[in-house]
């Protein structure tokens, strides 16, 4: 090829902005101007408001309902409680985790804030007046708070309703608060390394119960056309196609009855997977009352009822040779999943995959086992930014090895080093059995390491910890260090499903006859920018300017069915549909060439945007001039159009890993924290949009940043949830966070049509073991193990007083 | 319930509404006059998702009644482009610097930078973070929304230097 024409095929790749491109986002145009349409914007004719009225208690019987009080009250219309949801077999419905949720409490109430009754009213206003002047009477329970006490002798019953139930979801139930038993590995191996190892380790780590607090709150319009009987329903919906699944099996209405649209979504990170009692009680009341009824919860409804993450009590323990050399891992957790077990996790998986645990480190045996439970708190157990129960995992692993290298003398960067998986490993077999598909982590570690000049923040803090001995300096270093391996793409069907719906993805796309395209997807996103990302895979698959394509999703009347967005799933599996979708595009535009051109196909090569003549570069048809083709010119036989779909069902999970460096100053006297660097290195694979990904890990660091220094939903002794607004739940202002350096390495996954692994939640799943090791470190250094988070300042302060730091 | 007859001036046009006398002037905004770009994030004045220009000062619009209001000028994130349709300076800082994702806590950001850059052409990136701090963002990490506001003060400085 002459320069003149390489120079022609540069000037068409950059037009194309695809794979690789730093494109600006096509939905930035809509929302700088405030023309975004979310859920609260949807306004119908005639559409009426419904809020809930909420039990002051965490568990209580309900004596009476006394509606008369709230239709009492200007514009209230109706009052649904359990009791009008019991003929219609309404009163409960089925969670993604094989349990049951009461939809409005149903004789009692099992947590503070449940839905009692739901209001429904002429504007929001009277619907509030009237959840408020709604009388309840109650008889109060005790309230079974604490975890650890859930399957004691005396403990208070919890689920009347499964109480004689001795089998559940995920197997026996051996007391009447007892959800399920998990495990995975082999227990008597890891025993016996454990008893034969040089050195063990134990700790106790909990990882407090968390909400992710998109900015925009769950909810919903129901539509309900009683000539056509169709259902029409509006949401805050991470996957609407099972929702529309869902509302079908529920409401008992065919699915094909049933449109569900997620429009713009003001984020998720988890809180909009799972169905809410809102969604149900909206629907009952559009088909009651014949209008749309929007439902909208406030903040604090959010951070109290719809979802809760993390609530892991996790106990660690490591085995290893003296000199460092890992042998075995075990981890026995107690689940917190509150009063209904509504986790969102693939049915085979009650903990997600929290068998993630033994992270970059090749550790030849391991055995981990979950108990969950009941409590009187709100149900959820959804995935913080992160796949399921990955955070988890990774805050296991690596809190412990640190545990391990206090143990050992060891320097803890060295430690890790020592067990890594190597890169020749790969495809490396865990001892939990999954496959990891690619990586080079000691290359990884050693560009981390020299980024921050490792050798000199630990010569940095000799000198720092040689101060504060001396009296000098009141304020403590600590050097965080996480290296995580992330599993991500679900699923694979022979491991995932939800519902007994395999976790597949689709894309189908139409090519249009001047050359522009519309593809839809079974994703949603919520701010991931799948409108500019999907756009760049095909523009790059199939020679069509990303400028030219339409991404649409989130309507179930147009997309192809698809398991949603969540768990970092959209790239490694929508993402792999789009990829294959553009080239049966392109396989059939080759055929068009090969008639217009004359030649056999085979004699064709693919150029940036078209086909040419092997050789004869001049002699070429462009995918636009191959779009018009394939409306009024095609070879003999073929169908006419140019459209394609793919369903793709991943063969394997994608294994997104990083190193991440975290440095902090920690001050004894005051407990506050000043992050003085924060260093993020993740391999994604292939890059798609370099943008868009700093942009997720900034993002993803932040939400880590807050779970590991302040979020907390927290409860008193009766059940009360205390901070369930934003006066007390943190959420970093621009003022605390931290700044970020990112950087990155590019190992493709040998098995992803792009090799792309998937990103929006490595930040997260990496960053909370590094806040929290670079606390532990500091602390390290003056008597310290380990202390929990959240690392508020008075923990903080707490703690060191705990050490003998001040009085 | 008793309502109010009052008149509003958002983004050059003048609107008379009757409401109630507790009704929020978020709601006033978003549902009496349909101008949904401002967001509802907290009820608790915390998020900024609601934040609006009104008569000079940043105003949270869901800590106030609509008849508080009365007789205001207002700005809202759509009275932000040009007449000619062309984008604001920060609503460009945006686009190219990634300054944000969801997009919900946008409109109040941007609205809020708006007056920010009024009151201070040149800010420094601590006085960003501070003059953006009643704002919340859940996506971004805030590093981009700075990059953004920096973008915009840029642009704004080059523009009334030609003028």
């Amino acid at each position: 090829m002459n320069e003149m024409v390489r120079n022609l095929s540069a000037e068409r790749e950059i037009k194309l902005e695809g794979i690789g491109c730093k494109r600006k986002r096509t939905e930035d145009i809509r929302f700088v101007q405030g023309r975004g349409n979310y859920v609260d914007d949807v306004k119908l004719p005639g559409m009426l408001f419904g809020d809930f009225a909420r039990s002051p208690f965490a568990h209580a019987r309900i004596k009476k309902i006394d509606k008369a009080s709230a239709l009492a009250v200007e514009g209230v219309l109706a009052v649904i409680t359990s009791d009008d949801l019991v003929p219609l077999n309404l009163h409960y419905m089925p969670t993604l985790a094989g349990d049951v949720q009461a939809v409005l409490a149903h004789g009692k109430v099992l947590f503070q804030n449940q839905e009692v009754a739901f209001i429904v009213a002429k504007d929001r206003y009277a619907a509030a007046d009237g959840a408020d002047a709604l009388i309840v009477e109650y008889e109060e329970l005790p309230a079974l708070v604490d975890p650890h006490k859930s399957m004691a002798a005396d403990a208070p019953v919890l689920r009347e309703d499964i109480m004689d139930k001795t089998h559940g979801a995920h197997g026996p139930r051996k007391h009447p608060n007892h959800i399920f038993t998990w495990t995975a590995g082999d227990e008597a191996a890891t025993e016996a390394a454990f008893a034969a190892a040089d050195v063990v380790v134990k700790q106790y780590l909990a990882h407090p119960r968390v909400h992710p607090c998109p900015l925009e709150t769950c909810c919903c319009v129901a539509s309900m056309d009683k000539i056509t009987g169709q259902l029409t329903l509006w949401g805050t919906f991470q996957a609407p196609h099972v929702v529309r699944t869902v509302a079908s099996l529920i409401a008992n209405i065919p699915e094909h009855k049933i449109r569900v649209i997620a429009p713009d979504i003001g984020g998720g990170f988890g809180n909009k997977v799972g169905v809410y009692p809102g969604y149900v009680c909206s629907v009952v009341a559009s088909i009651v009352t014949g209008k749309p009824v929007k439902w909208v919860e406030d903040r604090m409804e959010n951070l109290s009822t719809t979802a809760f993450a993390r609530d892991y009590h996790i106990t660690a323990e490591l085995a290893a040779t003296k000199d460092g050399k890992l042998l075995a891992m075990r981890s026995n957790v107690l689940a917190d999943h509150g009063a209904f077990d509504a986790c969102a996790d693939p049915s085979k998986y009650p903990a997600g995959m929290y068998h993630i645990c033994t992270g970059a480190y090749d550790i030849p045996t391991a055995y981990v086992s979950v108990e969950g439970v009941y409590t009187n708190k709100a149900p959820g157990g959804v995935s913080y930014r992160c796949s399921f129960r990955v955070t988890e995992a990774a805050y296991t692993i690596e809190r412990i090895i640190e545990v391990l290298a206090l143990k050992l003398g060891m320097d803890a960067a060295e430690l890790r080093r020592k067990n890594f998986i190597q890169p020749t490993q790969f495809p490396y077999k865990s001892a939990f059995g999954w496959e990891y598909d690619s990586g080079d982590y000691p290359t990884a570690m050693a560009k981390a390491m020299e980024a921050v000049d490792y050798p000199k923040l630990r010569a940095e803090q000799v000198e720092r910890v040689a101060d504060f001995k001396a009296g000098k300096t009141r304020s403590l270093m600590g050097i965080g260090i996480s290296f995580f391996t992330e599993i991500v793409g679900a699923g694979p069907s022979k491991n995932c499903d939800i519902l007994g719906i395999a976790m597949f993805d689709s894309c189908e796309i139409r090519v249009h006859p001047t050359g522009s395209a519309v593809a839809r997807l079974g994703t949603k996103s919520q701010g991931q920018g799948h409108e500019t990302t999907y756009a760049q895979i095909l523009a790059t698959e199939t020679g069509i300017p990303a400028s030219a394509i339409t991404i649409e999703e989130g309507d179930t009347d147009t997309a192809p069915y698809g398991l949603g967005t969540y768990g970092s799933r959209s790239t490694p599996v929508a993402g792999a549909a789009c990829a294959r979708a553009g080239r049966k595009i392109k396989q059939k535009a080759q055929l068009i060439a090969s008639h217009l051109l004359e030649v056999h196909h085979d004699d064709l090569e693919w150029d940036v945007d078209g086909f040419q003549v092997k050789g004869l570069p001049e002699k070429r048809k462009s995918m636009k001039e191959l779009a018009w083709a394939a409306y009024n010119n095609v070879p003999p036989g073929m169908e006419m159009g140019l459209e394609a779909v793919d369903y793709y069902d991943p063969p394997n999970f994608t294994f997104p890993y990083g190193a991440y460096f975290c440095v902090v100053d920690i001050d004894v006297d005051t407990g506050e924290t000043k992050v003085r660097r924060f260093y993020a290195l993740d391999d994604c694979g292939t890059r798609i949009n370099p943008m868009i990904i700093e942009g997720q890990i900034h993002g993803g660091l932040t939400e880590a940043f807050a779970v590991a220094m302040g979020q907390l939903i927290d409860f008193d002794a009766n059940g009360n949830v205390l901070g369930a607004s934003l006066m007390d739940y943190f959420l970093p202002t621009a003022v605390e966070t931290p700044h970020w350096e990112t950087d990155f390495t590019e190992v493709p996954s040998p098995h992803h049509p792009i090799g792309a692994k998937g990103v929006g939640e490595s930040p997260h799943v990496g960053g909370v073991p590094a806040f929290s090791n670079a606390i532990n470190d500091a602390f390290s250094k003056v008597g310290g193990v380990h202390t929990h988070m959240p690392h508020t300042a008075a923990r903080l302060w707490d703690y060191g007083r705990s050490l003998g730091l001040h009085t | 319930m008793a309502k109010s007859l009052i008149t509003l001036t958002i983004n050059g046009e003048v609107h008379e509404q009757r409401v109630d006398d507790r009704e929020l002037l978020i709601h006033t905004i978003r549902e009496r006059i349909n101008l949904t770009g401002a967001h509802i994030g907290c009820d608790t004045g915390h998020c900024g998702a609601c934040t609006i220009d009104l008569d000079g000062r940043s105003v949270k619009s869901c800590m106030m009644f609509a008849v508080q209001a009365n007789g205001a000028s207002i700005t809202t994130i759509e009275g932000m482009a040009h007449a000619d349709g062309t984008l604001h300076a920060l609503q460009e800082g945006f686009r190219m610097e990634h300054g944000l994702q969801c997009g919900y806590c946008t409109p109040g950001m941007i609205t809020r930078a708006y007056r920010l850059l009024k009151e201070n052409p040149n800010p420094t990136e601590a006085e960003i973070r501070m003059g953006i701090a009643g704002n919340l963002c859940r996506c971004t990490g805030y590093q981009n929304i700075v990059k953004s506001i920096q973008y915009a003060a840029e642009q704004l400085r080059i523009k009334e230097a030609a003028e």
